[in-house]
């Protein structure tokens, strides 16, 4: 019987090696994911993980090449020692019990979001565990110079090679089985389809799943306080990288801008005036994109009643004016800088935009207290809150998970 | 101002004056009526504060996406009054335009086609091959872009034969019986682009290995459909005529530009190798990032204006296509209107984000 098994487990293994086969590896190789399964894991904020990631974010801040990406430098930044400390101060646990990493983290990162992966990667080493990252299909030049920095800060951090591996497969349902059946955790970013299609892959029946699902959001903006703004070109940056930074069509992304207050005309006119100056300078836009944009809010003009479209002259912003937040509201949206806007006269209007468990983030900008009696009344959505600019400032609460808590273990010593 | 004013001059008479006055009074009163008969297409204009009060030029009508016939049913009279449903040739699985044609609108349709093709052909109708397959003209309520094609211009075709089976092959013996019959007389051909290339010059070439020639040097080829696939394989318009004379003596051959959302104004190529708009219709380019429109030589987005739709609200369209506008009334064909050329079909946008690629791009 014991020969019997051996066999089993060989054939086993020679599946697994053919498996293995079929990814590319651009960090690590298939020995680190096949000896993953025994490294050990390691409390969260561990030093040498503090340590190597301030370096890679040093090579990040220092490198010219990295300095054309924003998004790069923005990822070095958030790696710094001193913003990692501040991490460590938020989320270690005063209590007596222990922490520990969960194992293996499967990251399946988003295919068109450049750095992404690199938080998810960053966010399971800080909690302690080994991380196996499949990263974006398309060559990102930000991906490749993320990926040097990781390999040569590993040369001089050797022990922590085997907590990395970053690669890259096509659709291949046995590659998913394969790595899912080894994850204590499952991270999957991108829409639902993705998601069900790796759900098709079963995990281990201790293994936790975080998954970051098709969301919408909002902006909701006080005209008062806008007003009262000096700086308003600052406002339009900061709304630009909400939105046409990532084409609008991130989770995050206000998809439309709520407006309260007693002077909500004459914000509107400054607002996208100084919206507009910016996109104008700094978006790349795709001629398909006008075409796309007003098809929508035709459609949206069949479909709802007195809506009103709106244009600085060109095709850059499009807004949709609407008078009632219908129902399947979020079914005609669209991105690349097409906006409903809305007058609001109580927050509770927003109840049917923010009781649906796909409403994700509102950017504001006024007075977050008046959330309070939304968020109060029982929502399903609205899982951030944060101001203007930093919709999409990735943090371990993201999303309503809290991957510091998701991605460990908590053992009680009593 | 009635259709029936506009078909009686010649199409390609009117300097762009004249033409710009017939235009801006006609489209603006189809605008007008669109809006009192198609509730969709009302609202819409609500949507952008259209005024007809203040247009002094069809230029500044306001125009829609042709995608919108794919997402909605648009239509300005009761569905009873319905007589065709015209749709466009969406690879399965994708949604398709669909046109709605009552009596009237279907009929000046093949008006102002039969106005068109014969400034080309000449008047009287002649033999006709049809270089594409029977079964794609059989649901006669429904009609395909290519079934509509080939019906509209089937109306030239005295006798008419296909020259493709239902599998795409070439009748070879129909093709040689035909052509003994109607020998030394001028013989239309009609086909779309590719399949010419993909089902006949292919197969001419084939059996002219096996010594099989055919004489079309009486033949006036008339082709659509775009060059998107040809291009692919490296096909220039210019190679596509070279070849097709070197084979059969074919050498009267004259490209098209038209939509199933306005058919009958079809664009033809002239024997300066330039796409003409008739009275009938007109094409504007427009840049991408405002609509403002181009000047001539300048490459924009094409919007179709026509003079026919009465059923639907197709008057005035923003194609997804892209061309430039070469000039107007000076042609050296000594056509009136303007003539331009197509490049071919906007980019599909690439958007960053985090949606579904991964899965989509496997399905």
């Amino acid at each position: 019987m014991q020969r019997l098994g051996g066999v089993v487990i060989l054939m086993q293994q020679s599946i697994n090696k053919k498996v293995l086969d079929n990814i590319s590896y651009l960090v690590g190789s298939a020995e680190t994911i096949e000896g993953m399964s025994k490294v050990a894991a390691k409390e969260p904020f561990d030093e040498s993980v503090v340590d190597f990631l301030s370096n890679v974010s040093k090579r990040l801040m220092r490198s010219s090449e990295a300095q054309v990406y924003p998004d790069i430098i923005t990822l070095g930044f958030w790696m710094r020692k001193t913003s990692i400390i501040k991490l460590r101060d938020r989320f270690s646990c005063d209590d007596s019990n222990l922490h520990l990493g969960r194992g293996i983290v499967l990251h399946i990162a988003p295919s068109n979001v450049p750095v992404n992966y690199a938080y998810s990667l960053v966010s399971g080493l800080l909690t302690g565990n080994a991380n196996i990252v499949r990263i974006p299909s398309k060559d990102f030049p930000q991906v490749e110079i993320i990926n040097r920095a990781i390999k040569e800060t590993l040369e001089e951090f050797v022990e922590m090679k085997a907590y990395i591996c970053l690669v890259r497969y096509d659709r291949d349902q046995k590659v998913n089985d394969f790595l899912s059946a080894i994850a204590d955790v499952r991270i999957i970013w991108g829409g639902d389809a993705t998601i069900e299609e790796i759900r098709k892959s079963p995990l281990s029946s201790r293994a936790g799943e975080v998954t970051f699902a098709d969301r919408y959001s909002l902006a909701v903006i006080d005209s008062d306080k806008y007003i009262e703004i000096e700086n308003k070109a600052k406002v339009a940056e900061d709304f630009y990288n909400d939105t046409y930074l990532t084409d609008q069509n991130a989770c995050t992304s206000p998809r439309i801008v709520v407006w309260t207050g007693s002077c909500i005309t004459k914000a509107k006119d400054l607002f996208w005036i100084h919206l507009h100056e910016v996109v104008l300078k700094k978006y790349t836009f795709q001629p398909i994109q006008g075409i796309n944009k007003i098809t929508s809010a035709y459609l949206m003009a069949v479909h709802a009643d007195k809506v009103k479209i709106k244009q600085n002259g060109d095709n850059l912003i499009v807004r949709v004016q609407i008078t009632e937040i219908i129902d399947d509201l979020m079914d005609m949206k669209d991105n690349s800088g097409y906006f409903f806007e809305y007058d609001c006269h109580e927050i509770l209007e927003l109840y049917n935009l923010c009781n649906d468990k796909k409403c994700q983030t509102i950017g504001y900008i006024g007075d977050k207290d008046m959330f309070i009696p939304l968020i109060k009344s029982g929502i399903k959505g609205i899982d951030r809150i944060v101001p203007v600019g930093q919709t999409m400032d990735f943090d371990l609460i993201w999303d309503g998970y809290n991957l510091s808590e998701r991605l460990t273990r908590t053992i009680s010593i009593l | 101002m009635e259709f029936e004013e506009i078909i009686d001059i010649s199409p390609y008479s009117l300097e762009k004056e004249d033409k710009k006055k017939i235009l801006t009074k006609r489209l603006v009163e189809l605008t007008i009526y669109h809006k009192e008969h198609c509730d969709e297409y009302k609202r819409i204009l609500e949507s952008i504060g259209y005024n007809s009060c203040i247009v002094t030029s069809y230029k500044e009508l306001p125009f829609l996406p042709v995608r919108l016939f794919k997402e909605l049913s648009l239509k300005s009279v009761p569905q009873e009054k319905i007589v065709k449903t015209m749709t466009s040739s969406g690879t399965s699985g994708q949604a398709v335009s669909k046109i709605f044609l009552d009596k009237k609108t279907s009929s000046n349709q093949q008006k102002a086609m039969v106005k068109i093709v014969s400034d080309f052909t000449g008047s009287s109708r002649m033999p006709m091959i049809i270089i594409d397959c029977p079964s794609v003209v059989k649901d006669r309520a429904m009609f395909s872009a290519r079934g509509a094609g080939i019906l509209g211009f089937s109306i030239f075709g005295t006798r008419k034969m296909y020259a493709l089976d239902d599998d795409m092959r070439l009748d070879v013996e129909g093709l040689k019986e035909f052509l003994n019959k109607f020998q030394g007389q001028k013989i239309l051909l009609f086909g779309f682009t590719f399949m010419i290339w993909q089902h006949f010059y292919k197969e001419l070439r084939q059996l002219k290995k096996e010594g099989i020639t055919f004489d079309l040097s009486n033949g006036i080829l008339i082709h659509g459909g775009g060059w998107k696939k040809l291009v692919n394989e490296s096909v220039s318009p210019k190679e596509f005529h070279n070849c097709l004379k070197d084979m059969c003596g074919l050498d009267k051959i004259h490209d098209y530009y038209g939509m199933v959302e306005q058919t009958g104004c079809i664009y033809m190529q002239c024997e300066c190798g330039h796409l003409h708009a008739s009275i009938f219709s007109d094409v504007i380019t427009r840049r991408p990032t405002d609509f403002s429109e181009c000047d001539f030589g300048e490459r924009g987005i094409i919007q179709v204006v026509s003079t026919i739709p009465e059923s639907y609200p197709g008057h005035s369209l923003i194609t997804e296509d892209e061309g430039i506008i070469l000039g107007e009334d000076d042609c050296p064909c000594g056509r009136k209107g303007k003539y331009f050329k197509i490049i071919g079909r906007l980019k599909n946008a690439e958007i960053r984000g985090c949606s579904d690629t991964y899965a989509a791009k496997y399905k």
